[in-house]
């Protein structure tokens, strides 16, 4: 038996800091190469750079004035329509035609794509912060589960247009006056989503919790001491990443479609502001006449979510070392 | 025993861990689950005491409780002469590095999104203030001790076979020099050539760091190898406490005797002529226990009393405790009651 413990314990100077020195990889390295891996996740990352790019350095190239008017060269067609159309009213100076008060739409698209891509993360980000927080404390804290579940259920059953109405009728002109007219809209239409669309994520995190702490890793940490805090930053909340990844992705999407709805009712954005889903209301009765109108900043919004969702996909793969194989 | 003169390191009282049942539509509280009800044992320093039973009969509950990982029901543990049984999980914190436990399954105890380094580490980061290099050289130092490469440091739970998961978690419970380890079923999810080698490697470092455990098993060969003494729990109670040559020679319980008719039995010959004891019906509810004692459904030896009053649970010789009325005084007239009852029952008198 001694013989046998000797072995187990070497002595303490022999040569294995050195192989332990060599060890020492970063992680986000390991991350970054499973990420590399997954094509569509790449693809989604190109584009929202690309997009991202587009709508924040666009306007400096391209300082066309998006609120303009030039009535004489109204509904100018895109330059391509020359390729099968030679009569078609186009212009090299208006790329991407202009709208029906002869507004520039490649300026409109830049303008509005920040507008769109602001809200949408802000507002995803302020929901999942909710909705973590939310599922997390009543999915560990058996006392607030039942609280807390059941105001997530009140704001559930709420009706969400009518309520935002309501908010951007009261809140609209103190917030206006305070932060002037955008950064107040913005604030307002950031929150009004933030709040009303973290409930989703609160109830799939609080499932999750719950059965991630009857798991024998925290019941281990337990017999440790560790304290709920660092319970829930280090083995909760890594373990529940992917359901929470999957509803950012998903809640971005409806964060710049729920702001496109909010312009389309007028209580958005003020009406010469654009933003994607303002510019694509904007242009749906006229859409058989003029396709091109609905159809990028349709585009944008749609290749904008994809990616992100793609994105989302692929970091929840890299994020998992069982995937990640190492 | 030379037990009953050393001091005892855990010592446990009447510990009850009853879990409630909700049910109906108003989640009203409709009963319990008497998982573990009444149990008493002392751990003595450096020894290891096995605990033995059926699955669903309360080990791992009673180990867990143990350790205050539950919040007891009623009762008492005291360890190294403090008294944790009613303490609130905060104030709690400053006795763990005393007490650790070994997970029974390996795979579900480590956290899949933590480095082995990590792993091992966490309960340094909680109770220590060692430097991150001491803290690296701590880990390595508990690997080499469990027999880990240290150049597996890195790596995740999910890249390590079953033995050497569960090597990692035996790391980690040593990691804070701990006097006490609950060993939860630590080999029942392993094979069989693998459960040597933990088992040895426990023996090993009980030696080497003078450990104390509570070794939690239903695999009785295996206890009979490790342990020096031995309880065996039935339906949340504990119904024979015995040193480990003693029970397995001469188990006085029913229960136990049956439970060691079952082992297996390597040499055929001798497999041939031993009789098994085939136990009748189920273990009953331990949400509906009977009444009397918890084992008189099933015993082969029942008398009338057992149906009506429940064994005390006492020293019937020294260092050796059972609950049955086949060894208390009102026995002599139970006996005459219940007649001829069996063989068994006046060869335990004799011994008495």
């Amino acid at each position: 038996m001694t013989d046998v413990s000797q072995q187990i314990q070497p002595p303490l100077d022999p040569v294995e800091p050195a192989a332990l020195t060599e060890k020492p990889r970063n992680q986000w390295l390991d991350v970054w190469d499973q990420f590399r891996s997954h094509k569509g996740a790449m693809a989604g990352l190109i584009f929202l750079i690309f997009i991202t790019l587009f709508c924040a350095f666009g306007p400096l190239i391209w300082d066309v004035d998006p609120g303009k008017l030039d009535i004489r060269n109204k509904d100018v067609r895109p330059i391509y329509t020359v390729l099968w159309d030679g009569d078609a009213k186009v212009s090299w100076a208006r790329p991407m035609g202009t709208d029906h008060l002869g507004r520039d739409i490649m300026a409109n698209l830049m303008q509005g794509g920040r507008i769109s891509l602001a809200v949408g993360w802000t507002a995803m980000v302020l929901a999942i912060l909710i909705g973590t927080l939310v599922g997390v404390l009543a999915g560990y804290f058996r006392r607030l589960d039942w609280g807390l579940m059941r105001f997530t259920d009140l704001v559930l059953s709420l009706p969400i247009l009518p309520l935002l109405l309501v908010m951007m009728l009261l809140f609209r002109d103190p917030l206006r006056a305070a932060f002037g007219p955008e950064t107040g809209i913005f604030i307002l239409i950031v929150t009004g989503i933030g709040i009303t669309s973290w409930m989703q994520t609160a109830r799939i995190v609080r499932g999750d919790v719950m059965a991630l702490k009857e798991r024998e890793f925290v019941l281990a940490a337990r017999s440790i001491g560790t304290p709920p805090r660092r319970m829930i930053t280090r083995h909760v909340l890594p373990n529940v990443l992917s359901p929470i990844m999957v509803s950012a992705t998903l809640g971005l999407a409806t964060a710049i479609i729920t702001e496109s709805a909010l312009s389309f009712l007028g209580l958005g954005f003020p009406s010469d502001f654009p933003t994607w889903g303002k510019i694509l209301f904007d242009s749906v009765d006229r859409m058989v006449a003029f396709p091109e109108r609905v159809l990028w900043p349709g585009l944008a919004i749609s290749l904008t979510v994809l990616a992100v969702n793609y994105i989302g996909d692929g970091l929840r793969d890299a994020l998992d070392p069982r995937i990640r194989g190492m | 025993m030379l037990d009953a003169a050393r001091k005892p390191l855990v010592s446990v009282r009447d510990l009850k861990m009853h879990f409630p049942i909700y049910a109906g539509l108003f989640r009203r509280r409709v009963g319990e689950v008497k998982a573990v009800d009444g149990v008493s044992f002392d751990v003595f320093e450096g020894e290891t005491l096995g605990l033995v039973g059926e699955s669903g009969c309360g080990k791992s509950t009673c180990g867990r409780a143990v350790l205050r990982l539950y919040d007891i029901t009623d009762g008492s543990i005291t360890i190294e002469g403090r008294e944790i049984g009613q303490t609130p999980q905060p104030d709690l914190r400053p006795m763990r590095p005393t007490m650790q436990m070994v997970f029974q399954d390996p795979q579900a105890s480590l956290n899949p999104r933590m480095t082995v380094e990590d792993i091992i580490k966490e309960p340094l980061d909680e109770h220590t203030t060692l430097t991150d290099a001491e803290k690296r050289e701590k880990v390595g130092e508990l690997m080499d001790a469990v027999g880990l490469n240290r150049k597996f440091a890195k790596r995740y739970p999910h890249a390590f076979s079953g033995g050497q998961r569960q090597r990692i978690g035996i790391a980690r419970a040593l990691a804070l020099n701990p006097k006490f380890i609950v060993c939860d079923e630590p080999i029942a999810a392993l094979d069989v050539s693998i459960q040597a080698q933990v088992v040895n490697l426990l023996e090993d470092l009980q030696e080497q760091f003078g450990l104390t455990y509570l070794f939690i098993s239903h695999d009785l060969s295996m206890v009979r190898h490790i342990a020096t003494r031995v309880a065996v729990m039935y339906l949340g109670k504990v119904v024979e406490l015995a040193p480990r040559e003693g029970l397995y020679a001469d188990p006085l319980h029913p229960y136990t005797n049956a439970l060691l008719s079952a082992v297996p039995e390597p040499d055929p010959s001798l497999a041939r002529k031993s009789e098994r004891i085939i136990l009748q019906g189920d273990v009953p509810s331990p949400s509906n226990p009977p009444k009397g004692c918890n084992f008189c459904t099933r015993c082969p030896s029942v008398m009338d009393i057992c149906k009506e009053v429940e064994p005390d649970y006492r020293e019937v010789k020294p260092g050796r405790f059972v609950a049955c009325h086949l060894f208390n005084e009102i026995n002599d007239t139970a006996s005459q009651m219940a007649g001829t009852e069996d063989k068994k029952s006046t060869n335990k008198e004799k011994t008495l």
